[in-house]
């Protein structure tokens, strides 16, 4: 547990479920990124502004972040792009099938004690643990 | 006054994650390597990212309608169906691989990573491929109006 940050990871935490709170709030939307995006890539849809007004604000973070001299990660990805393209497109294929992702499933859908999300979030959490398992461990090179 | 208050929602969203270290691919990694060297911080950005919505909700469902819309979009879906279980194993699968979910994945478009790039393409490609092979398995037309409730999130 030497990597563990608590202090951050809850002030962190309680930004997310603040961003969520006003969105509801403000617009009666659900902050899921995984549908927000989606809403997006659907060319024909009317209510793609505020989705993409989302999102920049999503991206604006770090770039503002960077410009005042906060420290921005590089993100560590696997080497292999096989890996990266194979993940991205299960990433995508699959929080449209299950109707969301960490976000609309794992924080809103479980705030509203929705036993569809707390189902969803349980599945991809103990997948995604087997994964890391069996990837970096049982088969790990 | 909708954009603004939009922007500003996804603002604060990313820097929740930004701060929670959740931009990171390998702090979530970390969280979910239960075997190494263990660490709980996603669990605890989770935690309290849940106290504060389910707090905000509860406030959120006294007004009759949101404050820049003229109704809210809580989903409708209650039961636990097959895509519902094959969707978060395929999404559980992609987000071990790497440690991406599609927050952090359009979040670290910031950082201009030609890895971060790639994945959000594949990312938005799955979504595509996704709705282009739904949009084709349904016949009827009533599938319309349970296609927009469906969405969870």
């Amino acid at each position: 547990m030497a990597n563990f940050t608590p202090v951050s990871a809850a002030i962190g935490g309680t930004l997310i479920g603040l961003a969520a709170t006003l969105l509801m709030l403000f617009t009666g939307r659900v902050a899921g990124i995984s549908g927000i995006l989606a809403g997006c890539l659907n060319f024909g849809a009317a209510d793609r502004s505020w989705r993409v007004a989302f999102i920049v604000g999503l991206v604006l973070a770090p770039l503002v972040g960077g410009f005042v001299g906060y420290p921005i990660p590089s993100p560590q990805m696997p080497d292999s792009w096989s890996v990266i393209i194979v993940a991205g497109l299960l990433v995508g294929f699959g929080t449209r099938l299950g109707g969301g992702c960490t976000s609309g499933h794992g924080v809103c859908g479980v705030a509203r004690l929705s036993i569809r999300s707390i189902a969803a979030t349980a599945i991809f959490m103990a997948t995604a643990v087997v994964v890391v398992a069996l990837s970096h461990h049982l088969f790990a090179g | 006054m909708l954009i603004v208050a939009t922007t500003a929602c996804g603002f604060i969203f990313g820097w929740g994650l930004l701060i929670s270290g959740m931009m990171q691919p390998a702090k979530v990694i970390g969280f979910l390597d239960v075997l190494g060297s263990w660490d709980p911080s996603l669990a605890v950005v989770m935690t309290a990212a849940l106290v504060v919505s389910r707090t905000g909700f509860t406030l959120a469902t006294w007004r009759k309608r949101p404050i820049l819309a003229s109704q809210s979009f809580w989903p409708t879906k209650t039961d636990i169906d097959r895509p519902l279980v094959i969707g978060a194993t395929l999404f559980g699968v992609g987000w071990g691989l790497v440690g991406l979910c599609p927050g952090p994945a359009l979040e670290n478009l910031a950082t201009f990573s030609p890895r971060v790039i790639a994945f959000v393409i594949a990312m938005a490609l799955g979504m595509v491929l996704h709705d282009l092979w739904s949009n084709r398995s349904v016949t009827t037309p009533q599938r319309e109006g349970t296609f927009a409730a469906a969405a969870d999130g």
